[in-house]
């Protein structure tokens, strides 16, 4: 088994290594990096297709098998929220149609989009291909758990589809899972769906703690020398704090699944009270339903962060890069995303205001969201100030950063009017909450993952995405967007109430009913407008231009790889020794306008910012 | 304890020190292994888990309308015509609390690489562990026996059942894939995988004493987590 390895011959000892100065007349003594720490990490080179490609324990190759998994989950919840709108747009079209299946796809929509795509998808996906090769080292610290994370959440979306074809269909309980319908005979899929949807729920927790596991010790103790926490770019931070809240936020949600799954299967009753069914009293009593809303909004509420927090990190670099400036206020951004992170655990009852509760909890809960609005708040001002007088390229990558600001602050600003208690009752259950959370928590996020795709593109293929075909692919995203939910918060000010399959005979038909076809038109477009970055992808891989090494002119480290893209163990011989944080761009002083983080001072002697 | 030796690094008490090592390059728990990092953050998220199953069973237990059963006599045991109340409870604790010293002893010892004492009393924590699972299961036979379901119970609120089996059960699976660990460490340990740098069977990472330890800290885990069950199912 021995050549499966790194022979540790071949990876020369960097100890006391220090790299010396160019002659500047400064002393060496700036570029002084502690000697290694840690030893070389000892990976398993797969040879064969199913070690290379299948059960790879290549981060890189891990990170690409959740993105195009969460992905294809992802086009699957995009093509019921069509169904869904085609529905409510056009009632009764659709033939087939019934009020089960419109829940069924509600509850299936919500569920994958929220847990299977974005989460799988920035901390699966982006946590895995970038944090090794930002803080620099070779691989995730547990390789083989890693490998396991991936095919755990393999067999959870797998469990998680099959409940398509199990008698009675998957749940239709709405994506709160919210016991005591969720069990009940009259509720589709209250038997198996349900079931299957609990199983894979906690497949998914055990397979991302695996993950989590991973990223988070590759962050606090895999770094490469030089890199200390205060240099990694905020995407790293980003996701790390994510992870954080993942680890502490799942177990609630694995909890609750798992007493949800004894009281539908051993008929326990610890969130079934009383119930009288057409007169007849059911086995259960006693149990409180209020109480898995609790476990719930536990995991439910930072779940809204650890989709935001990545997303906040990723569009911090991409704005920075693009605009050729450093991140404005490096440190409040990143203890926003802390703080944000740790309030993130005190707001949860905010999403059962109209569940009844003392009106001195719901008070309480109403002053930390709003304090969650100022750090939120000082990272979009840092962004705008960031792009201030900033050297902008106005390309693909940009406007999707734009269009995040955007709609961004639109859903933030509907979630303060949201968290007051007062505002909260009457709007609760209307489509002004749809719109709300799709603005911050789906097309925000949304907007940040197609930046990145852009963006980072060219490291994992070597090949430039087509600008053309990207910026048709934004302008139909962001307005096709913005036609959707605009006018759905004019018709949550009307009353139109959210979760229904149709409006029957009810007033708002005749004033809702034009704008429920415009949105149902928008929609289609908007989803079919994603399949242009389907196609600019396999477009790109066949013919796509060369992008070569460092092509956006970047900073950290993922763009200095000795090859493009980057081989298993990311380095080559040596890793890569760091001097300073990835956001010198327009550095006075300096030739080129970016200074990468593993230029020593003393190359760049006489500038402005020498060590970062 | 002492910190370890890092060229070009000096330590510094207390919380200056800590604030020197969070703010250093390459690695912020200076000198402790990845794995032994990784147990301790996965055991924090499995605080979560039961600190999550334990508030529940309080709010289950504190909403109740009819009766939550006496402890003292529902987990009796009728010895030589004499009623021990938590007899069973408190043999089945101080065998775990026993299994914990017996571990932290093989740490101790397979850091001073004295294998045949290292693997030995793995071997006496496991066995320990075992008599744990069974006298559990013992418990649970009993309690069946008497009536008590997870859906119901003769002696009062049929949560009583529901929380009892389901988180003892959810404890006694830690305890029992631990007991399955630990036998595998066993083995190794006296095949000298540790000393010899073997790698691993799937991890295919080098064996090294540090595993003991790292399994050690889940073993403890389970015997604190199994001290707050203790308190809040018997002794409340």
């Amino acid at each position: 088994m021995s050549e499966d390895f790194n022979d540790n011959k071949t990876i020369q000892a960097q100890s006391s290594e220090t790299i010396s100065g160019g002659g500047s007349g400064l002393s060496p003594d700036i570029d002084y990096v502690r000697p290694a720490e840690i030893p070389e990490q000892d990976l398993y080179h797969g040879h064969s297709f199913i070690t290379k490609w299948v059960f790879c324990q290549d981060a890189k190759v891990i990170g690409v098998q959740y993105f195009l998994l969460a992905t294809f989950t992802g086009i699957i919840g995009l093509i019921l929220s069509w169904l869904m709108r085609l529905q409510l747009g056009f009632p009764g079209l659709a033939g087939f149609m019934t009020a089960e299946h419109y829940y069924q796809f509600v509850t299936m929509h919500g569920m994958i989009m929220v847990v299977y795509f974005l989460t799988a998808l920035f901390l699966g996906g982006f946590g895995n291909y970038l944090i090794p090769l930002m803080v620099g080292a070779r691989d995730m610290v547990f390789p083989y758990l890693n490998m396991v994370s991936f095919w755990s959440f393999f067999v959870a979306v797998g469990v998680l589809l099959a409940s398509f074809f199990v008698p009675g269909g998957p749940t239709g309980a709405g994506w709160t899972l919210y016991p005591p319908q969720t069990i009940l005979e009259g509720t589709p899929g209250h038997g198996m769906g349900i079931l299957l949807m609990c199983i894979s729920l906690v497949l998914f927790v055990a397979g991302f703690t695996m993950g989590g596991l991973n990223y988070l010790i590759t962050v606090l103790q895999a770094r490469t020398r030089g890199m200390t926490l205060m240099r990694m770019p905020l995407t790293v931070w980003g996701i790390f704090t994510a992870t954080v809240l993942a680890m502490l936020a799942f177990p609630a949600l694995l909890v609750g699944a798992l007493m949800m799954t004894l009281d539908n299967v051993l008929g326990t009753s610890f969130f079934m009270p009383t119930i009288l069914k057409a007169g007849e009293v059911l086995e259960y009593s006693g149990g409180s339903p209020i109480l898995f809303q609790h476990l719930f909004w536990f995991f439910g509420h930072p779940e809204v962060y650890i989709v935001a927090l990545p997303a906040f990190g990723i569009i911090s670099d991409l704005i920075s890069v693009h605009s050729r400036k450093n991140i404005f206020g490096y440190r409040m951004m990143v203890w926003a995303i802390v703080g944000i992170g740790a309030l993130s655990f005190f707001v949860w009852a905010h999403h059962m205001y109209v569940s009844g509760m003392n009106p001195w909890f719901g008070f309480f809960f109403a002053t930390t969201t709003l304090i969650i609005a100022v750090p939120t708040a000082m990272k979009v001002y840092n962004w705008i100030l960031t792009l201030w007088r900033g050297n902008i390229r106005m390309n693909v990558v940009m406007l999707w950063c734009l269009g995040f600001i955007v709609t961004f602050v639109n859903g933030g600003i509907t979630g303060i009017f949201l968290g007051n208690v007062s505002v909260d009752v009457p709007l609760s259950d209307t489509y002004f909450v749809i719109a709300h959370f799709h603005m911050v928590m789906g097309i925000a996020p949304l907007m940040v993952i197609m930046g990145a795709v852009y963006h980072w593109f060219p490291l994992v293929s070597g090949k430039f995405l087509d600008e053309k075909l990207g910026k048709w692919h934004f302008w139909l995203t962001f307005l096709g967007a913005y036609s959707i939910y605009f006018p759905m918060h004019y018709l949550g000010f009307i009353g139109v109430p959210r979760r229904y399959f149709e409006m029957y005979d009810s007033p708002y038909m005749t004033s809702a009913v034009g704008m429920n076809e415009f949105i149902s038109l928008a929609a289609f477009l908007v989803g079919a407008a994603q399949f242009i970055l389907i196609y600019n992808i396999i477009r790109t891989l066949k013919i796509g231009k060369p992008a070569g090494h460092n092509p956006w002119k970047a900073n950290s480290l993922e763009w200095l790889t000795p090859t493009v893209p980057p081989e298993h163990g990311n380095w080559g011989e040596r890793l890569p020794v760091v001097h300073r944080w990835p956001y010198d761009f327009s550095v006075p002083g300096v030739k080129e306008d970016f200074v990468t983080q593993t230029t020593a001072p003393s190359e760049i002697a006489g500038s402005k910012v020498e060590k970062t | 304890m002492s910190d370890p030796k890092i060229e070009g690094y000096t330590f510094k008490p207390g919380f200056k020190g800590m604030a020197q090592d969070t703010g250093s390059d390459q690695t912020m728990f200076k000198g402790v292994h990845w794995g032994k990092a990784m147990m301790w953050i996965f055991l924090l998220s499995d605080t979560f888990i039961f600190s999550c199953f334990l508030i529940s069973y309080m709010k289950g237990r504190g909403s109740t309308l009819i009766d939550w059963p006496n402890p003292s006599e529902v987990f009796g045991l009728h010895v030589f015509g004499v009623e021990v109340p938590l007899l069973l409870i408190a043999i089945m604790t101080f065998v775990l609390i026993t299994s914990s010293g017996t571990m932290a002893l093989a740490v101790k010892y397979g850091y001073e690489k004295n294998r045949k004492m290292c693997g030995w009393l793995i071997l006496a924590t496991a066995v320990g562990g075992l008599i744990f699972v069974g006298m559990q299961a013992f418990e649970w036979s009993k309690l069946i026996h008497e009536g008590v379901r997870p859906w119901e119970n003769p002696f009062g609120a049929p949560q009583f059942g529901s929380f009892f089996f389901m988180i003892t059960g959810f404890h006694g699976t830690h305890v029992s894939i631990g007991v399955i660990f630990l036998f595998i460490y066993a083995y190794k340990t006296f095949k000298g995988h540790y000393d010899e740098g073997k790698r691993g069977w799937f991890t295919t990472m080098k064996g090294d004493y540090v595993e003991v330890e790292i399994l050690g800290l889940y073993w403890h885990f389970v015997d604190l987590v199994w001290v707050f069950i203790f308190a809040f199912f018997y002794l409340w």
